[in-house]
């Protein structure tokens, strides 16, 4: 089933990590597997915000040398980026597993995820100017709490809860998803894509790079491609719905704009509210009351419509 | 003419369902054509009751209404529903029902007999296997609005979402806005009204039952096909949207009639060897 949620606070940034953790909340019984949030902070002057993990939480308990090996592969990833001349500002451990670091550095970023995704068992969650990405198992609150989002400021966010059915139950496949490599463009959706396969195949051949078997990154990848050969986000969207086959709706953030598609069947389920300042989107409205619990006009987008937003 | 009379000669009674799954459910001879349970209710309208549900979970808020019709209460005011999932489902009793804000989804479901009004928007699976009563919805609807319904009158005066009115078997869904694609997908009976656009496969695969299109038709669905529209229909559609408050914007003679082809799922007429293949 699965939970998608959105939102974007025009001009007027606030506490976005609390917002989407109440969202998320409240979608809870729709996927009950793993949480994920995409959330858009300030964007600091010439620094980037990388969140990796070097490791799945089900590897913790399954062995005594892990501890020492996450040790390990941490320490590759500082000499890795170190000889690439990367600047580490800031160091953070949300979990014993997953990090948090700030960098300075002008090379080319897209060398520099790969040569960091080639260690063993490191995953970059998310690397951009504005984006954080934070996904693993348990609730909202649980992955809120974890990795302290409950004070997070920023001007939009997008947020996933994960009931699997065509892949596991880890991190890797846990949304959202980040557009490698573009930096801050992220992706959460809700359904199943059906012609998966013939589009990865696809992609691969083309060079990118698929981190797990969930149909959702497929989105994530398909839409980089797209951008990559200077397609518009929301001309990109629209080519999906004819391209990718299945039932889904999705919705997409990027640096300064969010978006919504649906597809042609209309089969998954989103809600809307739209006001000057704010716009709320996610699978159920009782998660945009969560945030807003006086009266408000909401509304379902149709079969096989597109919304952009911008900041 | 007599009522009954009047009402066969108005289509209401014309449909000819064919096929080894169709029942006759509906006698226009019977003076009631449900009735309520044994242990329903005996519930007084003037005794009014009201509470606010702000921090009730769905289940509280059915118990709590239950609870008060138990008392005698024949007219419950719900306030802050908060689009919450499954309220007011199940209510098989005479009772005036009328929720200050929105519900969420598979609201008012498996009804028989509630006169129910909602301030706000409902979510999907709205009044799903309604049996009778009427609804009335002052904002906008999600998908799968009315599905499978069997009697009664489900109003709502905004958009709806996709595949409205799947699979109904009887009663009336009346729109005041635009509604999404497949709507009235393999409907078998029933009458709808949609003043506003239908999305696309309008009618898609419909056994039987009747729609009526107020604005554009995006694409017409298999085996669904134009009708003629009979003065005894005009008029009966004129009063049903005039019990509600609501006008056909073009004028009801104006409405778009799209009925079933019964090209598609005539079983009846394959031979057993024929049916095997299918089945």
């Amino acid at each position: 089933m699965c939970g998608i949620a959105g939102i974007i606070r025009r001009g007027n940034p606030g506490n976005i990590g609390e917002e989407m953790t109440s969202m998320l909340r409240s979608l809870k019984h729709r996927g009950p597997d793993s949480t994920g949030f995409a959330v858009y902070g300030v964007p600091g002057k010439d620094q980037y915000v990388m969140r990796f993990k070097v490791a799945e939480q089900e590897d913790i308990s399954k062995g005594f040398d892990i501890h020492q090996q996450i040790k390990d592969r941490r320490a590759i990833v500082d000499s890795r980026l170190k000889e690439l001349g990367v600047e580490i500002l800031t160091e953070e451990e949300a979990t014993e597993y997953a990090f948090r670091y700030t960098l300075r550095y002008h090379g080319d970023m897209h060398r520099m995820a790969d040569y960091i995704e080639d260690i063993e068992g490191a995953e970059i969650m998310s690397l951009g100017q504005g984006l954080e990405l934070i996904k693993d198992l348990g609730d909202a609150d649980v992955v809120s709490n974890q990795y302290k989002l409950g004070n997070f400021n920023g001007s939009h966010a997008i947020g996933h809860t994960r009931m699997a059915t065509e892949s596991d139950v880890d991190i890797r496949s846990a949304h959202p998803y980040w557009a490698y490599p573009f930096n801050d463009v992220s992706v959460v959706h809700n359904g199943q894509l059906t012609n998966y396969w013939k589009w990865r195949r696809k992609m691969e051949h083309r060079g990118h790079r698929f981190m797990s078997h969930c149909d959702s990154e497929l989105i994530a990848v398909y839409l980089a491609d797209k951008m990559e050969n200077d397609i518009e986000l929301e001309e990109a969207m629209h080519d999906s719905l004819n391209e990718l086959d299945g039932v889904f709706t999705y919705v997409v953030a990027t640096s300064d704009r969010l978006g919504m598609a649906k597809d042609l069947m209309a089969a998954k389920p989103m809600v809307l509210y739209e006001s000057d300042d704010f716009v709320a989107l996610a699978s159920e409205e009782v998660a945009i009351r969560s945030i807003f619990p006086h009266e408000i006009d909401t509304f379902d987008p149709y079969e096989g419509e597109v919304r952009v937003w911008e900041l | 003419m007599g009522t009954v009379d009047k009402s066969f000669e108005s289509g209401l009674h014309s449909e000819q369902l064919r096929g080894r799954t169709q029942q006759t459910f509906f006698s226009a001879t019977e003076e009631e054509n449900f009735t309520y349970p044994y242990n329903a209710f005996e519930v007084d309208r003037a005794k009014k009751s009201e509470f606010d549900a702000k921090d009730m979970e769905s289940t509280e808020i059915n118990l709590k209404i239950r609870s008060l019709m138990e008392e005698g209460c024949g007219h419950i005011v719900v306030k802050n529903p908060r689009a919450k999932h499954s309220v007011g489902v199940g209510i098989l009793n005479r009772l005036t029902l009328d929720f200050e804000g929105s519900l969420g989804y598979f609201g008012c479901g498996l009804i028989d007999g509630p006169n129910i009004h909602i301030s706000g928007r409902v979510g999907w699976s709205f009044g799903e296997n309604m049996m009778a009563g009427t609804v009335v919805i002052d904002k906008n609807a999600g998908s799968t609005f009315g599905a499978a319904i069997r009697g009664g009158d489900l109003v709502c005066k905004g958009d709806v979402g996709s595949r409205t009115g799947i699979d109904m078997k009887g009663g009336n869904i009346i729109v005041g806005g635009r509604t999404g694609t497949l709507t009235g997908f393999m409907m078998q009976r029933g009458r709808m009204i949609i003043l506003g656009d239908a999305g696309d496969n309008l009618g898609d695969s419909m056994y039987d039952g009747t729609i009526y299109i107020g604005g554009k038709i995006a694409s017409l669905g298999v085996d669904a096909v134009p009708g003629e529209m009979t003065d005894l229909e005009a008029d009966w559609i004129e009063r049903k949207l005039s019990l509600y408050r609501m006008k056909a914007p073009n004028g009801v003679k104006n409405l778009q009639k799209i009925v079933a082809g019964k090209q598609l799922w005539n079983y009846d007429n394959l031979e057993p060897s024929e049916k095997k293949i299918i089945l």
